[in-house]
């Protein structure tokens, strides 16, 4: 499904439903012979996307001629209109008739088990580097651009030309790591793919043209895959100038278009000049800037520079860490062809063991209704980020439908009266946690809940980092930071704890849509009560910690000593003093409804 | 009475399984003095240190003493749930333990891997990890998995090398696959290069 887009997936592991969004081609691939009559009175001429801007299309175009399908479109944003009046040329000429102005983008409905993500990388836009002038010079171009001018089925048949003026270039600079490979400007990663482009540019240039001289300005030359030091080598047999530095600055020539790189001198003794008819910058690979939609749609998370993360760096490197999920390719990290390949075989094999189980068990961990003791407030139906909660109308208990579930718990941290269980993750089980921690020295630790999706796993990854930060903290792991109900909170300051941290995903990036949206309301609450009774707020922290930010997780973890440092034992006491007072009123409260309750059921 | 409202009514009998995971554990923290500590917990009935808690001899010491000691709770003080979760649920599975009856306490990634130069702090810390999962365990109630059926079909977001080449395979499996690509061809970045290395063959 070409011209389509991923709009919305629901369901879970084994079954998805996916809705996904044929955009109108305006032109009926079926039906359509790729003749081309339609182009030839397009009066609408464009850039050329996939010749980088170096030739022309029509408004009505086919992106390139081994395209699949191989069928025309309309590009509307440059047609002149879908009313046939103000041109509609190409309708007139079609002897199949397959063009229809009137198209409509198709909503088609999927359902399937598994999910590969393979949504790839954008090139990086070198224009920020002003000093190497790559909206300023024509002829210094991208490795993306170097593509279309080699390629025989380029703008100019493989004839390689200089932008600039049509001529052919002999002296050629190459300069890598545009883009990638720092902290100031574009990303601090590696690329990892562009140190062996270039190097089989500079052996397409010396097949091609003999007389040509490259020279390919470097920091490493990364040459690590099978054959690529002998690839490497063949480019430096063949005269290619391998050149340990990167220029600082281009300067063009207005009168020729020739160009000057301008590099610091490797001993730091001054600086030296080379002189160029073209510059390649070796750009590099970027996450798809549209990928946090796909991140969204399939409850994701990324890695610090970006990318997709994986269940497990290493075990589970194509794996989702939703259940059925799985990546490839450069959605997940910068790679080649090659490894791009291989990813790809392993994420359909991990995919192929999923659809062919045909039956799988999913986790237990669902909420249960105690419909005796509900008192019909609704409250779960409203904070379901599922809607697995169904309404029987106010003053009655609602309904949990067990498969829509996914165990967030959000509804059982809601529940004023208590009725709702989440199973594995009880009240009296995370509560008996609590005690636990508290029961020896609770004045000198932290309480500290977490997510299992974020936070939970950004303390594993800090563990896997061995990035060192303070014992205080004691982590009790919930399936979602929504599970957490007030009364544990309150509970934690009661029995004597010094701090709690509440942590979980970050705010609009929660593994169960938006549970999380709860837990803030419920801290920020917590937080306006504790100020009314007289305890700091200071000492109840909320933060959002992926499952990529061990360093973020650290850092907490050393900020909350501080913090924890500054809470003295009288101070706790006092929490004591009026938390186990306002538990107690609550308490009497309590029983004294019961008691009337079981009076009015007596009489 | 089933079996399952036997366990959840019999008294807790806790087996608390304590790894050294060679040094990564045992380098920090001190798991003899934990091992110890534990075996005063409350309804605890044994407590066994192990080398490697999730290789076959560690595995297979949690099955012998869940059926020596009648144990109907374990608490397994190793490494990450996220890890190895998966290993000890199948582990006391295999003598008859619902799966939810095992709890784990992370003393490597929470603990002696982040605490490396504080051996005292981080053997209490190990101890109050412990003491929580012990204090959960004694409440942990069966839970039955549902069972799901499978769509065999897959959806693959991206039509180039990566997508095409895991839609051709998915196929090949005998699947029905959806291949979704937002261009009007599919291609992706490769279909822009002209030859490709280290073969120099070409792209498209």
């Amino acid at each position: 499904m070409a011209y389509s887009e991923v709009v919305n997936v629901s369901g879970f592991v084994g079954n998805f439903k996916v809705t996904v969004k044929k955009k109108a081609r305006y032109v009926d691939e079926k039906e359509c012979t790729a003749c081309g009559e339609c182009v030839e009175v397009c009066p609408v001429t464009r850039p050329d996307e996939y010749q980088t801007g170096f030739s022309t299309r029509k408004a009505i175009n086919i992106p390139f001629p081994q395209a699949v399908p191989a069928s025309y479109l309309i590009n509307m944003d440059d047609c002149l209109g879908t009313n046939p009046i103000a041109c509609g040329k190409c309708a007139d000429v079609c002897e199949k008739k397959c063009i229809d102005f009137d198209m409509q983008d198709e909503l088609v409905e999927l359902e399937v088990g598994a999910v590969v993500v393979a949504t790839g990388m954008d090139v990086y836009d070198p224009s920020e580097i002003d000093e190497y002038g790559y909206a300023r010079f024509p002829n210094v171009i991208t490795s993306m651009e170097f593509e279309r001018l080699i390629c025989a089925g380029g703008p100019t048949e493989g004839h390689f030309v200089r932008p600039g003026d049509g001529t052919r270039p002999k002296r050629i600079g190459f300069i890598q790591c545009v883009g990638s490979r720092s902290a100031k400007r574009g990303n601090p990663y590696c690329s990892n793919i562009c140190c062996m482009n270039t190097v089989k540019d500079t052996l397409l240039l010396v097949d091609h043209y003999p007389d040509t001289q490259c020279s390919v300005f470097y920091m490493d030359i990364r040459a690590f895959g099978k054959s690529f030091e002998d690839f490497y080598m063949r480019s430096k047999e063949e005269g290619v100038r391998y050149i340990r530095n990167i220029p600082g600055e281009i300067e063009e020539d207005p009168a020729t278009g020739n160009l000057r790189v301008v590099v610091e001198k490797t001993d730091g003794q001054g600086i030296e000049f080379h002189d160029f008819d073209m510059i390649v910058l070796a750009t590099g690979v970027i996450p798809r800037q549209d990928s946090p939609i796909i991140r969204k749609l399939l409850t994701l998370s990324k890695t610090s520079d970006g990318f997709l993360m994986e269940a497990h760096p290493r075990l589970k490197p194509v794996d989702a860490p939703t259940r059925g999920v799985f990546m490839a390719g450069c959605a997940e990290s910068p790679k080649d062809i090659k490894d791009s390949v291989a990813q790809a075989g392993a994420a359909a094999s991990h995919a192929n063991i999923l659809l062919n189980a045909g039956e799988i068990a999913i986790e237990a961990i669902t909420s249960t209704i105690d419909i005796a003791s509900c008192n019909g407030c609704e409250l779960c139906v409203d904070v379901c980020p599922y809607h697995a909660i169904q309404s029987n109308g106010k003053k009655n208990a609602p309904t949990i439908i067990t498969a829509a579930c996914a165990g967030c718990g959000n509804c059982g941290a809601a529940c004023p009266t208590g009725s709702i269980e989440m199973k594995h993750f009880t009240d009296i089980q995370i509560e008996a946690q609590v005690d636990a921690i508290c029961e020896e020295n609770a004045g000198e630790k932290v309480v500290a809940f977490a997510c299992n999706w974020c936070s939970y796993a950004g303390g594993d990854f800090a563990g896997i980092s061995r990035l060192q930060y303070p014992t205080d903290a004691r982590l009790i792991r919930t399936m979602c930071s929504a599970r957490i109900d007030e009364e544990f909170i309150w509970r934690a300051f009661r029995k004597g704890a010094a701090m709690v941290l509440v942590s979980g995903c970050h705010y609009a990036d929660c593994h169960y849509i938006s549970a999380n949206r709860q837990t803030v309301q419920r801290v920020n609450r917590i937080w306006d009560k504790m100020d009314r009774l007289g305890i700091r707020a200071e000492r109840l922290q909320l933060e959002g910690i992926s499952a990529a930010e061990g360093q973020k997780f650290a850092k907490v973890m050393r900020d909350i000593k501080d913090m924890r440092e500054k809470v003295t034992k009288e101070e706790i006491d006092e929490t004591v003093r009026i938390l186990s007072e306002e538990h107690d009123k609550k308490m009497k409260k309590k029983a004294a409804k019961e008691a009337k309750k079981a009076a009015g059921a007596a009489a | 009475m089933d079996e399952i409202t036997k366990i959840t009514t019999d008294a807790p009998r806790i087996g608390v399984f304590v790894c050294d995971c060679g040094l990564n554990i045992a380098g920090t923290v001190d798991t003899a003095a934990v091992t110890e500590w534990a075996k005063d917990l409350p309804d605890v009935t044994c407590v066994v240190r192990n080398k490697y808690t999730c290789a076959d001899p560690g595995q297979n010491e949690i099955r012998k003493a869940i059926v020596e000691h009648k144990l109907n709770r374990v608490v397994v003080a190793s490494c990450s749930p996220r890890m190895h979760e998966p290993t000890f649920r199948g582990c006391v599975m295999d003598v008859g333990l619902n799966p939810y009856l095992m709890e784990m306490a992370n003393l490597r990634e929470h603990c002696s891997w982040v605490h490396a130069g504080e051996k005292d702090a981080a053997t209490e810390k190990a101890k109050d990890l412990v003491r929580s999962a012990v204090a959960r365990a004694r409440l942990l109630t069966p839970q039955e998995e549902l069972k799901v059926s499978v769509t065999k079909a897959a959806l693959v977001i991206g039509g180039g090398v990566t997508g095409i080449q895991t839609a051709l395979d998915l196929a090949d499996s005998g699947h029905q696959v959806y291949l979704v690509e937002k261009e009007a061809t599919i291609g992706g970045i490769m279909a822009g290069l002209d030859k490709t290395y280290p073969t120099m063959d070409c792209s498209i």
